[in-house]
């Protein structure tokens, strides 16, 4: 049920929590943005050729190519339990 | 200890705080510039009960760590002397959590803050409740709820920036811990005791952005929004600049009736009012586009336009947010490249600024005009569509795809090793609030007027000199003005050069052209008008029979189809506008990066119109 995953292998709608942020030079920014450990994240829709993504992250929707989802580490959540 | 009170507003893009500080200061804010560099920071006075206060807005910021040259400006504010007095923070009660993170960090700098709540109706219908007074005694600081839209709680947040604030008491992060981790923790601990989500509803915004980011339907509405926005530029733009062509038409007249004969007047009338006359006539165009920018960018469609350009712009260089720029280059390149600023990637922005200039400029346009009606017949393509209309849309592709191609080869050639990202808020969609676009069409339509019109004005100047006198003393008005040309330091220089632009189709009489339109790309159509006696310096017709009249010494017309093609794709490539070459000085604080633009694109105008010339003929 529980799997860590990397943010870019989410379905669209698929609900997850941040787990961990792999060092880059987007680190910072990325936590600045709230993507954080703990943090609840989903994807919503994605560009023209799938990337960039755009996530609900908490409560407002941020965007970020496939390189920088890729350093993000979630866990996929029941979606029983996170209704959006 | 001043008189007055030096309050600064900060908070995130998107928060509704330029709209506060229209409402808090209306029509009363100026951009201050600090000399030798480009910070900009606009300044609202405001007088409170005898209290004056000047009220600084920074451009939205996500943190104290500043990622763009926007950023970096909003947070110098705080280590300027005096210090600030007091932070009025603006947070989007709809998005507290990452709205708190920036307050956290400018909460430790120990000076006393005010926070304001602002879309609480947005909020509520998330189905968020906020405890106002909890997070007052939490934070230890006065809290305030408004609706910088409406106007609503403004007077209340006005009297209170007479009095005294505090410095908020809450601990956010431990005590040598200051992680985006522990900042965060302590922002979910304290929201966790003032806020409640009491039911949980969708906004309206994911269903637009179906529609606005769909493989095609989301390129074609862009596109429909590009050509309806291009139409009503020409169309609505064409009236007001016929006035002032009339309006300075008539000063230029008048003051000719009334001035003195003698070197001054000529001055006032030839390089002074000329000078001024060619910046205030592009304003219609420019602030027209500008006001559409700002509506797109207002309710919050130019994200999603940013979102779906970036993987495509990404391999050319450039990211998402060179878009805003580039199409700002359609009207003026001056502004759309100071509008580079947000872009974080050094090497994005600076490629962006590279590339901007050969987007087609409104200052090309009448260049366009004359050239196109001078070789192009006016016949309908396929019995529907203009030629001539065609090859004016032809023009502009050929100047974005340049700007593009352009792009890769400086992708290759700078060197630097951090890599671009794209990490940006979606904001909701929401109604245009009215009162930033005027003021941002304002502002931008200002600073052309004042970055390029102080260039202009000095380069047409200087050219009237160059055009007016000679290294042969000349008497004025024995002869013709036309001659007088031919006999000024511009003519010799024409003629000077003469040999270098043959290959390319242009005689010494265009030569004088390329040189004085180095004012303003337009001054092209005055030069020709002074070349060929034309008394009426508006007067298309007049310049254009004279010109289709105009013969070699074989008999072949100077102006054939090739000639005028390669002037055209000329005046596409390049740089002849002292303005962009400041202000490009100024962005980059370099004189590497405008040197190297006005080579790059000169070499690529002088090569294309040979090859252009070489068909043709």
């Amino acid at each position: 049920m529980r799997q860590k995953v990397k943010l870019t292998e989410l379905q669209i709608g698929q609900i997850a929590r941040v787990t961990s942020v792999e060092e880059s030079p987007y680190k910072e920014k990325l936590q600045e943005m709230g993507c954080i450990q703990g943090a609840l994240i989903k994807p919503i829709f994605k560009a023209p050729f799938g990337d960039p993504i755009a996530f609900d992250l908490e409560e407002y929707t941020l965007s970020m190519r496939k390189t920088e989802a890729q350093s993000v580490n979630v866990k996929l959540l029941d979606p029983l339990f996170y209704q959006n | 200890m001043s008189s007055y009170k030096k309050i600064v507003l900060a908070g995130n893009p998107n928060c509704g705080k330029s709209s506060l500080f229209n409402q808090l200061t209306g029509l009363k804010q100026k951009i201050t510039n600090i000399p030798g560099t480009t910070i900009e920071n606009k300044v609202g006075k405001l007088i409170v009960d005898g209290q004056e206060i000047h009220l600084i807005d920074t451009p939205g910021t996500y943190s104290f760590n500043p990622k763009s040259l926007d950023e970096r400006e909003a947070v110098k504010v705080y280590f300027e002397d005096p210090a600030p007095d007091a932070i009025v923070y603006v947070a989007d009660a709809a998005n507290l959590k990452r709205n708190f993170f920036y307050f956290s960090q400018l909460a430790q700098q120990g000076t006393p803050m005010v926070l304001v709540l602002n879309m609480l109706d947005i909020a509520s219908f998330k189905g968020f409740e906020i405890d106002i007074d909890r997070l007052e005694k939490e934070l230890g600081i006065r809290v305030f709820k408004i609706n910088a839209r409406l106007g609503e709680g403004i007077k209340n947040l006005k009297q209170a920036l007479k009095e005294d604030q505090f410095v908020p008491h809450y601990a956010f992060g431990g005590d040598d811990d200051h992680t985006h981790e522990s900042h965060y923790d302590s922002i979910a601990k304290l929201l966790n005791k003032t806020t409640k989500l009491k039911s949980k509803r969708e906004l309206v915004s994911g269903k637009i952005d179906a529609w606005a980011t769909h493989p095609i339907l989301g390129y074609l509405l862009f596109l429909i929004v590009l050509l309806v926005i291009f139409q009503s530029v020409f169309t609505i733009a064409a009236y007001p600049m016929d006035w002032i062509e009339q309006g300075f038409g008539w000063l230029s007249e008048f003051l000719s009736k009334t001035l003195a004969e003698g070197w001054l007047k000529r001055l006032t009338i030839n390089g002074l009012l000329a000078g001024v006359a060619g910046v205030v006539v592009f304003v219609p165009q420019i602030a027209i586009l500008f006001f559409f920018m700002g509506l797109l960018e207002d309710t919050g469609y130019m994200a999603r336009v940013s979102f779906i350009m970036d993987k495509m712009l990404r391999s050319l260089g450039l990211s998402g947010k060179s878009v805003v720029p580039l199409l700002s280059g359609a009207a003026c390149a001056i502004p759309a490249i100071m509008s580079t600023r947000n872009i974080e990637n050094w090497k994005d922005r600076l490629i962006t600024i590279m590339v901007t200039p050969l987007m087609s400029c409104s200052a090309r346009l009448p260049v366009y005009t004359l050239l196109i009606s001078l070789a192009i017949p006016s016949d309908k393509f396929l019995g529907v569509v203009s030629l001539q209309a065609l090859v004016m849309l032809a023009m502009y592709v050929l100047g974005t795809l340049a700007a593009l191609v352009a792009a890769v080869v400086f992708k290759w050639f700078i060197k630097y090793e951090i890599p671009s990202y794209f990490i940006m808020e979606l904001p909701i969609y929401h109604a245009p609030r009215w009162s930033n676009i005027w003021l941002n069409m304002w502002q931008k339509s200002r600073s052309f007027v004042t970055e390029a019109g102080k260039v202009i004005l000095i380069v047409s100047m200087v050219l009237w000199f160059l055009a007016s006198y000679g290294p042969k003393p000349t008497t004025p008005f024995s002869i013709q003005e036309s001659e007088e040309l031919e006999q000024s330091y511009a003519g010799h220089f024409g003629k000077a050069i003469e040999p270098a632009i043959a290959p390319i189709g242009f005689n010494w009489k265009i030569g004088i052209s390329l040189i004085t339109s180095f004012a303003a790309r337009e001054v092209f159509v005055g030069t020709m008008s002074t070349i060929y006696s034309v008394d009426d310096e508006e007067n298309f017709e007049q310049i254009r029979t004279k010109m289709n009249n105009d013969t070699t010494p074989s008999g072949a017309p100077v102006y054939s189809l090739a000639v005028v093609l390669s002037l055209m794709v000329f005046y596409a490539f390049a740089m002849q506008c002292m303005g962009t070459l400041a202000v490009v000085y100024k962005e980059t604080k370099s004189w590497k990066w405008p040197t190297l633009q006005f080579v790059y694109m000169t070499a690529l105008a002088y090569v294309s119109s040979w090859v252009v010339f070489a068909l043709f003929s």
